[in-house]
């Protein structure tokens, strides 16, 4: 790559969802707004590297975009012999102003509740994080026309059934907030756990674009503490990532993986974001609980230093936010650690969880810990039918053939 | 300003006197909010008639056109500046009307 190409790649992840959001407030038109900011980014790419990289590049990108829009609209308007739209757009734009809020308006807009999950995840990494359809495409593994048709499919309900291009009322903003977060955790966890069983199985790509877009989020609301909490658990979970696959291709449970492996930089940031939170004497969310689990197991040095009884106060927390059968599943993993095994698979089972792979794997490493052959190869045989991700497979498998006795 | 459907969707009877009362109260609150256009309830579908009036004489068809086990006993056509509000709107109508809604945009110009 050349200088130049660094750098419009750069402006390109820096500026992107600026110029896009900035458009589509001032265009009243979200389509046309993509449209226009990425037929600005070409044109910088044919003329960057003669003219130079302009002093202001997001500057010059949008008002680049917007005259291409306007130059757009009033050819459209001349033909339909309208002249009243056209008047009403100003050939310069107002100066740079409430962009952020711009930026924080299109985030709300791309996972409006009114739109399907997948349309969702699609639309907030192509206008908010830049990817192109087929990009995206490639991520979740859908056809390249598939995936060009959900996004517009989305676009033209937005237009049609007018999903505002705003942020929501303030009695629904907590719910709205929440709605978002659940779209950047999809996309990082996706990345984290690729449910594929075609893909490798870790994809720094789609968790880091997760963090991306988790970090401008926080910029955009820094009071939140479940925003904050996201970041943390995010950044807490890509710390291990280099040591959670082995080099054979194999996943590496917490206990077993090389600690000096992970990235100190990301759990010093993650811990200081868990401190905050912590001093901020709010009731934490979710997202905070599991980030400060996180946190404790990312504080112990050795897997033996592990503070298991803090690990479980978090998650008995946890269960009152959130008393599904998954939590009460990763709780359970917890209380083998101090009650033992036996315990443990008392609270597992009964778990209405027989479709889970993680419910089996558990039940099978719980049996192995009580000597239960038997019942743990069957339970990892459950497991291994149902898990996706190859590393996970590859790990199950090998665990199985390990077990003592027939 | 845009106008929504709001299709009430039912799966039998009709409403009682509490629903009827609390679509009174809704219905004075949309007009007294600028949201108001129309509302009607409807018979049930046994009573329509399907009508083909393209080609010559007129066929007649008795019963709806699509049978199933849920249907729209009524709706309101509401005017709201966005699918936000309209989405509220559409949560106190069918809190009101104690049935799910259909929120649908009607085509503007």
């Amino acid at each position: 790559m050349t200088g130049v190409d660094e750098v419009i790649a750069r402006v390109h992840r820096e500026e992107w969802a600026r110029v896009v959001a900035t458009l589509a407030r001032r265009l009243g038109d979200l389509d046309v707004a993509e449209e226009m900011a990425a037929e600005a980014f070409a044109t910088a790419v044919e003329r960057w590297p003669v003219e130079g990289v302009p002093p202001n590049p997001g500057a010059w990108l949008t008002t680049t975009a917007y005259r291409k829009a306007v130059d757009r609209l009033r050819r459209e308007v001349r033909r339909e012999e309208k002249h009243r739209e056209a008047l009403m757009l100003s050939d310069t734009p107002e100066p740079l102003g409430a962009v952020d809020d711009d930026r924080l308006r299109l985030v709300f807009t791309c996972c409006h509740p009114a739109l399907a999950m997948e349309a969702r995840i699609a639309l907030t990494l192509r206008m908010v994080g830049g990817l192109t359809v087929p990009e995206i495409a490639r991520a979740f593994l859908v056809q390249e026309t598939a995936m060009g048709q959900r996004i517009t499919r989305a676009k033209a309900k937005i237009k049609a059934a007018r999903i505002p291009y705003g942020v929501p009322f303030r009695e629904d903003l907590p719910a709205r907030v929440t709605g978002v977060l659940t779209v950047l955790y999809l996309i990082f966890n996706e990345g984290y756990l690729a449910s594929d069983p075609a893909r490798e199985p870790v994809r720094g790509d789609l968790t880091a674009e997760a963090i991306r877009l988790t970090r401008l989020v926080r910029a955009l609301l820094p009071a939140d503490g479940e925003v904050a909490g996201l970041l943390a658990l995010m950044l807490l979970t890509e710390a291990r990532r280099a040591a959670r696959v082995s080099a054979g291709g194999e996943l590496v449970a917490l206990g077993e993986q090389d600690r000096g492996a992970w990235d100190r930089e990301l759990i010093a940031e993650g811990h200081a974001l868990v401190r905050a939170r912590l001093a901020s004497g709010q009731a934490p969310g979710r997202y905070q609980v599991l980030a400060a689990i996180n946190a404790v197991h990312t504080d112990a040095r050795d897997v033996r230093d592990t503070d298991w009884s803090q690990v479980v106060a978090l998650y008995d927390q946890l269960v009152r936010l959130d008393p599904s059968p998954i939590v009460r599943l990763n709780r359970a993993i917890a209380v083998a650690e101090i009650d033992g095994p036996q315990v443990a698979l008392a609270e597992v089972d009964g778990l209405p969880l027989e479709g889970y792979h993680a419910f089996h794997a558990t039940r099978a490493d719980l049996l192995r810990r009580l000597g239960r052959s038997a019942e743990s190869r069957a339970a990892y045989d459950r497991a291994i039918a149902l898990a996706a991700n190859t590393a996970e497979t590859a790990y199950l498998v090998r665990r199985r053939d390990q077990l003592a006795g027939p | 300003m845009a106008q929504y459907l709001m299709s009430v969707l039912n799966e039998s009877a009709v409403a009682t006197d509490e629903e009827q009362a609390a679509i009174d109260v809704f219905n004075e609150q949309l007009q007294a909010d600028g949201h108001w256009v129309f509302a009607v309830g409807l018979a049930s579908p046994g009573t329509a008639t399907v009508v083909d009036g393209r080609d010559g004489e007129p066929v007649f068809t008795d019963g709806p056109y699509l049978e199933s086990k849920e249907h729209i006993i009524g709706f309101w056509i509401i005017e709201a500046p966005h699918l936000d509000v309209a989405l509220r709107l559409a949560a106190a109508g069918s809190k009101s009307c104690n049935r799910r809604v259909e929120l649908r945009p009607i085509l503007g110009e």
